[in-house]
């Protein structure tokens, strides 16, 4: 017994320093795409390539006066970031990081919890970090902050559908809900036998779960939310030092737990070609599973970048019209046509 | 109208078609201009480490320029500072007394001479009317401070040390030297 709390205490230790760190380094990676994507050179003045630079964004956070305002509910001013910050911490338990590690004959699976409703519990976690904005957005009592609480909600909890509805159809073709069973479903890839992953079955839940996902984390082209030009700030307007420093922190880690699940979802988690073709050992191929799993993350943390330094932001309606009358419609016929195919399949076919 | 260019397009507001109306095709032809764009060499120059290549008759920081023997050209006749659109440069004028030949050139001198580095524009004016060869426009770039009193640069920074002194030949153009030639204006020299 003491001996699987000391294996999750690791594992938990493990992947929340892993979580800072990953958030801490997008911070600086999306300043340095930032300037790579417009012919500049971005922060290099801090360490060899500007590489402490989250260090010392950090610790100028920690050194800036602390404002509350003294029209602003106190506690919940408070509870605004770390509702944010905690939620978005919260949602990495789920996650598969990586297959299973035999020591001793015992088998370690790599992920803390392996709920079998892991998706709904993303989904949970996800929804609550709406609270963050809006009760940030409330307490401070100025009025862009509410604009943009509203906006985020609104915006959230109408992309969460569009996002639910895409991932129904992935569930119709796994047949479960936990992320572990996805990942193992997506098992081999290209190699001896062929299975692929699962964004081959389910490319157009793919590109509606990707879009949902950067309006979800509150990304450019959706982030209207904060956008500077209508709002000052947004929600965190009359935010500053380390409160301010969670919301943004928050955002990375969102960004950071969205691309695990895009992932693990529709490309394979841990899985990579070839894997069991090439006669390693279990322990060898779940680390290198691992590695690909985290070069998987990393890509669609620059992917989401790459968006956001290549397309400008929608207008309110615009973005409205896209969740509402696109991706919602465009999500119910991809679960109708997947349910068909799965029938024909099962009744007709074998 | 006749256009300038040829690159000029007629708006027209026209509905989108359906390929327009997904965003998705647009959004892979940004994303692929700004893949692209990875891969190109920045145009920063980063600024200590490497300097730009500046013009021959580049307009710096001032220098007030002392003669052969050592001693300051300037004589406190307030030109420089009529010239100066932005009434940048003020000064006070003081009498050479006995002893200081070796310091002043001539009788008259500048016992403060202010630039307003906040002020001047650069724009030489000041050098143009100098009478006596006295201030120049160098090549060197203005260093930079947090404060702003720091910018009010008096005769410690603008008068050229005895023992490293300032090149301003490129700053001595055909006009200045024609002007040398001048025999009724020899006592400049």
């Amino acid at each position: 017994m003491i001996e699987f709390f000391i294996y999750k205490a690791i594992l938990v230790v493990a992947i929340f320093a892993i979580t800072l760190f990953v958030a801490a380094y997008s911070t600086y990676a999306e300043r340095k795409v930032a300037a790579f994507l417009q012919d500049r050179v971005g922060p290099d003045r801090a360490g060899p390539f500007g590489m402490f630079q989250p260090l010392a964004d950090g610790l100028k956070f920690m050194m800036k006066e602390e404002i509350i305002p003294d029209f602003a509910n106190k506690f919940l001013f408070i509870l605004g970031p770390s509702i944010a910050m905690m939620t978005a911490l919260m949602a990495g338990v789920v996650i598969p990081w990586g297959n299973s590690l035999v020591i001793d004959g015992k088998e370690y699976f790599l992920q803390i919890a392996d709920l079998n409703v892991g998706i709904l519990y993303v989904f949970a976690v996800v929804s609550i970090g709406v609270y963050g904005i809006m009760i940030g957005g409330w307490a401070s009592n100025n009025k862009f902050s509410l604009l943009g609480a509203i906006r985020a909600s609104a915006q959230m909890i109408s992309y969460e559908i569009a996002m639910g509805l895409s991932i129904i159809a992935l569930i119709i073709t796994t047949g479960t809900l936990s992320l572990r069973e996805i990942s193992m479903l997506q098992t081999g890839g290209v190699g001896g036998h062929w299975n692929f992953w699962n964004v081959v079955y389910q490319p157009v839940g793919f590109i509606i779960f990707l879009i949902c996902a950067f309006a979800e984390t509150n990304r450019t082209p959706f982030d209207l939310p904060e956008c500077e030009t209508e709002l000052v700030g947004g929600y965190h307007t009359e935010y500053s030092s380390m409160k301010l420093a969670l919301y943004l922190f928050a955002e990375y880690i969102n960004m950071f737990i969205s691309s695990a699940v895009i992932s693990t979802l529709y490309f394979g988690g841990f899985n990579f070609p070839f894997m069991n073709d090439l006669g390693l050992d279990h322990n060898t191929i779940t680390i290198v599973g691992s590695l690909f799993f985290f070069a998987k993350i990393t890509f669609f943390i620059f992917f989401f970048m790459w968006i956001r330094w290549t397309i400008p932001r929608f207008r309110y309606d615009q973005l409205m019209n896209l969740g509402w009358k696109a991706l919602i419609p465009l999500a119910v016929i991809n679960i109708f046509i997947t349910g068909l195919v799965i029938i024909i399949k099962t009744h007709y076919l074998n | 109208m006749q256009a300038l260019t040829n690159r000029s397009k007629v708006v027209v507001k026209k509905q989108m078609n359906f390929w327009e109306r997904i965003y998705l095709p647009a959004i892979l032809g940004g994303i692929v201009i700004t893949i692209k764009h990875l891969f190109r060499k920045s145009s920063t120059v980063k600024y200590p480490e490497t300097k730009r290549e500046i013009s021959q008759i580049w307009r710096g920081q001032h220098v007030l320029k002392r003669d052969d023997q050592g001693a300051e050209r300037c004589t406190a006749c307030g030109l420089c500072a009529v010239a100066c659109p932005a009434e940048a440069i003020t000064m006070v004028a003081a009498e050479r007394v006995k002893g200081e030949e070796k310091l002043y050139r001539e009788e008259k001198y500048a016992s403060t001479y202010e630039i307003n580095m906040l002020r001047c524009i650069f724009c030489g004016l000041c050098e143009e009317a100098c009478p006596k060869e006295a201030i120049f426009l160098t090549d060197r770039i203005l260093p930079t401070d947090y404060g702003r009193g720091e910018f009010v640069f008096g005769k410690d920074k603008l008068v050229e040390p005895v023992d490293e002194r300032v090149d301003v030949t490129v700053r001595q153009t055909a006009a200045v030297l024609e002007f040398k030639t001048h025999k009724q204006y020899s006592h400049n020299k």
